[in-house]
């Protein structure tokens, strides 16, 4: 709603305002902006990581995505990992959008560090801070081990994520914990989140842990004590948000 | 050159709760109103329809209906000794912004102070004696009572349609409501909202253990209502997603769901959007409020003359206008003197979690789905050997169970890896927290005022905030949080991870948004900045609403309180504008 | 309240009073009569509210009653006219005996027919007395200096004598004559449903000419691309479940313990019904209780494939606020179980709810205005087709199904009005 629009405050009423597009220009807009506009729906299998050309990762980056999200959240008997539930695709897209830009955050200098207490006080993106840190993160490996991340055994991949959530790793500007704990919580975020937002693909994560999506009424389930709750799993585009993304619904 | 409006009566700077409730009183009382608000116009259809708002990421993780830092934010330290540095993304708190305020996307938790609260200094000294009370603690009384509020607290609840049961009606106590409360002239306008399994197992507990566990009270409609405007609410689906979203079922109380339907078509009534307020304009004597200086979206300065002004905005946000428009004068932390910024304070909080055996389904919640327990509030219990001032309520809030934000998982469970997804596997849907919602005091070195270096978007330097818990605070919110333990102790085969809020007060993790004080209202200019009808001492056709009002916070969530006041002033408001002048001499 | 797009009334043929650049241009005095006594305004406000003039003949963000609102038909499109009092362009010049001409047969003051978009065929029900009084409220509007515009018209139609032909067929000047056998309220009842409400314009059958089928006038009918139920007394998809109360309570706040007026109907509470007085609500609503059942037709069981994607996606999208069961929520929102709404024979107005959302007529008693968000964009014609069958068919409803064509066709329809 424009100023002009609400000037004398009575064009509440909607009937004349256009106000979304279709939903999924809407969701595009509100994921991807504008580098990543169009790209949601591609199914174009170009070799890159699940099957997306990714849009803001480099295929180094990709690669090393892949490989660090499925040691944090691996394959295993209770389901599959990070991979499977397409958290790099995820993970680019915040990247390549307003979450990535910081497009929300106050990023005005001047710089000084301060107390943990007082917070985020880099003047980097999350997108910057990603890009760089993968560099460091792969030219440590390859210094140390001759090959980049991805390419450790998995073993190896632990011990370091384990010195990045510590600490011990040195990414210049960067401190290795910031980075660490950045890539946890979107890791989470794409596992958790609604599968709109190409994550948590198939309700790989709702499915771990029993949350049906986003219902609407339980008001004659909430008083069943104890009693499992059994609707099928839904997302805010639907029970198929796969095809949804591929543009099929 | 700024262009000039033309002169309304009222101008209320933003349009959240407290504008909300001026505007249909002033307009009713005849009078031309017009609310300016910095963010959009957002209402139930479309804005908060169920297939749009129910998404954690956008809303409760990306903050998209919350202020943007990006233009404006605030610098913070713990003391004054540090410097402080901008808050670059929202954190400890989340500031709203837009048509309806904070009471879009609150979770409908609406309480009444107890009666002491009001008058803390003076019960204090009564019971404890003046010794009692740290010395850098600036412990007041508010200047208005539980008993001159109480009809004004009715009036919010019965706008609201609040869900509850009532503890004291006309002093007699009532079974199954909360016998520590204020006496009130009759109850809820709603029966309590259903409760959830998990909320059931706290009442057993908290039975066990001796205390009196009553259902919260929630501004969630557990029936349809239709409010004293003739506006109507849906019942409460028990979606779980309140707090951080705004409401698709009409459910929740906003001003979107009890005041603008009738407001918004009155001809004595407007508002602009996306317009934030730079100054409050004075007179040459500095005693007169002349308007208002605000920023349109597209950059243009615009000066709204009115008669009145009445900063209706986020707590912060009001202390911010008055440092900048230079009204009342600025609180020093070296000389303990000026008022403007002082007596900032903000709410403790702790949890105990609980991982038990039965399913909970947590996702069935509501915002104020509640059981708690009001044994260890205000002045509830006895502070003697306690030598700490303040309390808080314990509660089990069942308000949802959104994955990325609201699972909980045992103290030893793997941070990631495979056993992570074990304990996620094993935890969600059996896992519970107990809260403690403590007060905070006010202290000679926690204030707010202009700092020296951050600007935002407009050229205004940034508010500076310097707070941190005190010795008083910590050991009250410790003793609470062992309560809170007692009662997970005796949930049947139970294992506990106790949440102690340790150290120094941090702005990074997500606490609470009742910040509160910084105009704290009060009978004496040296130590209040508008009197007990939320008129400045300075400026009389100048108030001040919300929280930045309170001289301390007390252990509730503020809304009802707020709302109360605001009523209470709008009375007020309407014998000045009869016949203006200070109410209160000085 | 903003007017939403889509009019009240609807007919075949364009928008009366259609003085179409034929304003008599004759100079000297005006014979405008002077604004009637008091009471007689005051009548005549509440008939011309009764009747919504004011929709049609206000153009959207138009001065009020100078016309100008397109209103699309089947054959056309066609203007509304200017009904202020200006002497050039409105009906300032006009005495009583012309209004009267024009509302009892059509014909205007110099002398061509109007078009029956303008209710003359209920219109000349009305007695002397209160179409005077109409006219005594028109004359103390705001005079508003506005031509008319021309309808859009093919021919023969374009052609205003064509329309003796339509009159000889299907028009019959009369005032209402109370039926002797009925009761006085009965007979009110009667007079306000088949004059001034002319109701039967959006609620009766229309034929290939757009009049109404003058044996069942009231057994439902299309208007603005959707379907007005029948009001006669059909225990599925007519009143037969409602009560009198249900009526009255429907007409005067726009919803009562079964139902909410939506689209169209939702405009017209809000603009004409709300104002009507008790008395007045109940004599429509005993009239309307006395007409008959029409015999109802069995209705195609709905394939269980369908049933079953229509209950997911009930699930999914409506249940939160419909709840389980479709049982509504009383005093918030409808009930879809057991709706004489949901059954009606046509779909479209629900499906046309689905597409486009709707809201609950904001009123003075009722400011909240509950509203339904739009489903067209996250539901394809596919799954609208199938939850529509759905609703027409779960908990009892006994409706007929709804195919993707409907909905497809319907999509269109309103994506290109007129």
């Amino acid at each position: 709603m424009s100023v002009r629009d609400s000037q004398d405050g009575k064009h509440h009423g909607r009937g004349d305002t256009p106000r979304r597009t279709s939903r999924r220009n809407f969701l595009r807009s509100v994921l991807t902006a504008t580098p990543a506009l169009g790209l949601l729906g591609c199914t174009s299998n170009d070799g890159s990581v699940q099957g997306r050309a990714p849009v803001f990762f480099t295929p180094q980056e990709a690669a090393f995505i892949d490989a660090a999200t499925q040691r944090l959240i691996p394959a295993d008997t209770l389901g599959g990992g990070a991979n499977e539930a397409g958290i790099t695709t995820f993970l680019d897209l915040q990247l390549a959008g307003a979450y990535g830009r910081a497009e929300r955050w106050y990023m005005q200098g001047p710089w000084p560090s301060g107390s943990d207490q007082q917070g985020f006080q880099l003047k980097y993106t999350p997108a910057q801070i990603y890009r760089d840190a993968i560099k460091r993160v792969d030219a440590h490996c390859r210094q140390q081990h001759g090959k980049p991340f991805a390419q450790l055994d998995g073993a190896r991949q632990d011990e370091l994520l384990h010195a990045l959530e510590q600490g011990k790793l040195d990414l210049g500007d960067i401190p290795a914990k910031t980075f660490f704990t950045m890539l946890w919580q979107n890791t989470q975020e794409g596992y958790l989140a609604d599968p709109a937002y190409s994550g948590n693909r198939d309700f790989a994560g709702w499915k771990l842990i029993g949350f049906p999506g986003p219902r609407y009424n339980y008001v004659e389930d909430i008083e069943q004590f104890g009693k499992p709750y059994q609707a099928p799993f839904v997302s805010l585009v639907g029970r198929d948000p796969s095809a949804y993304l591929r543009g099929e619904s | 050159m700024a262009r000039r409006e033309r002169p309304v009566d009222v101008v209320l700077v933003g349009f959240g709760w407290t504008a909300a409730i001026i505007a249909q009183e002033l307009t009713e009382a005849g009078v031309q109103v017009l609310a300016l608000e910095r963010g959009e116009f957002r209402d139930t259809v479309p804005d908060f329809a169920t297939d749009t708002i129910q998404d954690e990421l956008r809303y409760a993780v990306r903050k998209q209906i919350f202020e943007s830092p990006e233009r404006e934010t605030l610098t913070f330290r713990n003391s004054a000794d540090q410097t402080a540095l901008p808050m670059r993304h929202l954190g400890s708190f989340m500031p709203a912004a837009g048509v309806g305020g904070a009471g879009v996307h609150w979770n409908g938790q609406c309480w009444r102070f107890l009666p002491q609260d009001f008058e803390i200094r003076t019960h204090t000294e009564q019971r404890y004696g003046k010794k009692f009370i740290p010395e850098q603690m600036n412990l007041q009384d508010w200047g208005v009572t539980y008993d001159e509020l109480e009809p004004h607290y009715d009036r919010f609840e019965y706008l609201c349609g609040v869900s509850g049961t009532a503890g004291n009606i006309g002093g007699v106590k009532q079974p199954g409501g909360n016998p520590f409360e204020g006496a009130r002239k009759r109850g809820y306008p709603l029966p309590p909202l259903k409760r959830s399994a998990s909320t059931m197992l706290f009442d057993k507990a908290a039975r066990e253990v001796g205390f009196d566990p009553f259902p919260c009270p929630a501004a969630n409609a557990s029936k349809p209502y239709r409010n004293p405007l003739g506006v109507q609410m849906g019942q409460c689906t028990y979606c779980g997603y309140c707090e951080w979203f705004g409401c698709g079922n009409y459910s929740k109380a906003s001003p979107q769901t009890t005041i603008l339907p009738v407001l918004l078509k009155k001809d004595n009534f407007s508002y602009r959007t996306r317009c934030n307020v730079t100054r409050v304009n004075t007179d040459n004597t500095g005693k007169r409020a002349t308007g208002v200086t605000y920023v349109d979206v597209d950059g243009n300065e615009i000066e709204q003359p009115a008669a009145m002004v009445v900063l209706c905005a986020f707590a912060q946000h009001n202390v911010h206008l008055l440092l900048l428009s230079r009204i009342g004068t600025p609180y020093d932390p070296a000389t303990g003197r000026g008022v403007v910024g002082r007596n900032y304070a903000y709410q403790i909080t702790s949890s105990v979690d609980v991982f038990q055996k039965e399913i909970l389904n947590p996702f069935m919640g509501a915002g104020a789905l509640g059981q708690g327990v009001d044994n260890f509030n205000g002045d509830n219990f006895d502070h003697g050997p306690l030598g700490f001032i303040g309390g808080g309520y314990i509660a089990l809030w069942n308000t949802g169970g959104r994955p990325i934000l609201q699972h909980h998982l045992p103290a030893d469970a793997p941070t990631w890896g495979s056993g992570w997804k074990k304990a996620m596997h094993d935890n969600y849907l059996t896992a519970t927290s107990i809260a403690t919602h403590g007060s905070v005091m006010s202290y000679r070195s926690n204030y707010l005022d202009l700092d020296p270096t951050w600007r935002d978007d407009y050229g205004n330097p940034l508010l500076r905030l310097t707070f941190d818990f005190q010795p008083n605070e910590h050991a009250m919110s410790d003793y609470l949080t062992d309560q809170a333990t007692k009662i997970a102790q005796a949930i049947p085969g139970a294992t506990h991870h106790v949440k102690k809020r340790d150290g120094h007060y941090s702005i990074v993790p997500y606490q609470t948004t009742h910040n509160t004080g910084g105009a704290a209202m009060g009978t004496d200019p040296t130590t209040s900045v508008v009197n007990r009808y939320l008129q400045s001492w300075d400026v009389p056709n100048l108030f001040v609403m919300g929280a930045s009002v309170f001289p301390q916070n007390a252990g509730y969530n503020p809304t009802g309180t707020v709302g109360a006041l605001t009523f209470w002033a709008a009375e007020a408001m309407k014998r000045y504008l009869k016949n203006p002048g200070p109410l209160v001499t000085a | 309240m903003n007017a939403r797009p889509g009019l009240a009334i609807t007919l075949a043929l364009g928008v009366g009073l259609c003085a179409a650049g034929a304003v008599a241009a004759n100079a000297g005095m005006s014979d405008r009569t002077s604004p009637g006594p008091h009471a007689s305004v005051q009548h005549g406000r509440y008939l011309v509210r009764a009747g919504d003039c004011m929709a049609c003949h206000t153009a959207s963000n138009g001065a009020p009653y100078a016309g100008g609102r397109a209103v699309p038909t089947p054959f056309g499109t066609i203007y509304s006219t200017n009904i202020t009092p200006d002497p050039d362009t409105g009906i300032g010049r006009w005495d009583g005996d012309d209004f009267y001409r024009a509302m009892h047969e059509g014909i205007a003051r110099d002398g061509h027919r109007l078009y029956p978009a303008f209710p003359y065929p209920w219109f000349t029900k009305l007695s002397r007395d209160d179409v005077r009084d109409i006219k005594a409220y028109l004359d103390t509007r705001t005079p508003v200096r506005q031509r008319d515009i021309a309808p859009k018209l093919p021919w023969p139609l374009s052609v205003r004598s064509a329309m003796a032909v339509w009159d000889a067929m299907y028009f019959d000047a009369g005032s209402y004559r109370a039926n002797p056998e009925k009761s006085a309220q009965w007979n009110r009842g009667a007079y306000l449903v088949r004059g001034v409400g002319h109701c039967s314009a959006c609620h009766g059958d229309k034929n290939f000419a757009g009049a109404v089928d003058a044996d069942h006038p009231l057994g439902g009918g299309f208007a603005e691309h959707v379907f007005a139920p029948a009001l006669t007394g059909g225990q599925r998809d007519g009143l037969g479940q409602w009560s009198e109360q249900d009526i009255v309570d429907y007409l005067g706040t726009g919803r009562n313990a079964i139902t909410t007026a939506a689209g169209p109907m939702a405009e017209v509470v809000s603009q004409s019904t709300r104002y009507l007085s008790k008395p007045d609500l109940r004599a429509i609503a005993v009239y309307l209780k006395s007409l008959p059942a029409p015999p109802q037709d069995d209705v195609a069981t709905a394939d269980a494939a369908v049933m079953r994607h229509g209950a997911a996606l009930y699930l999914d999208n409506c249940e939160g606020c419909h709840r389980r069961g479709g049982t509504g929520e009383a005093g918030a929102f409808p009930r879809l179980r057991d709706s004489s709404a949901i059954q009606a024979e046509h779909p479209d107005t629900l499906i046309a709810t689905i597409l486009r959302g709707d809201a609950v007529p904001a009123t003075d008693a009722d400011p909240t205005g509950l509203a339904m968000p739009a489903f067209g964009k996250r539901l394809d014609d596919d799954d609208i087709a199938a939850l529509t069958t759905y609703i027409r068919q779960a908990w009892g409803n006994h409706a007929a199904p709804v195919s993707s064509s409907d909905v497809k066709d319907l999509r269109e329809k309103l994506r290109h009005p007129g």
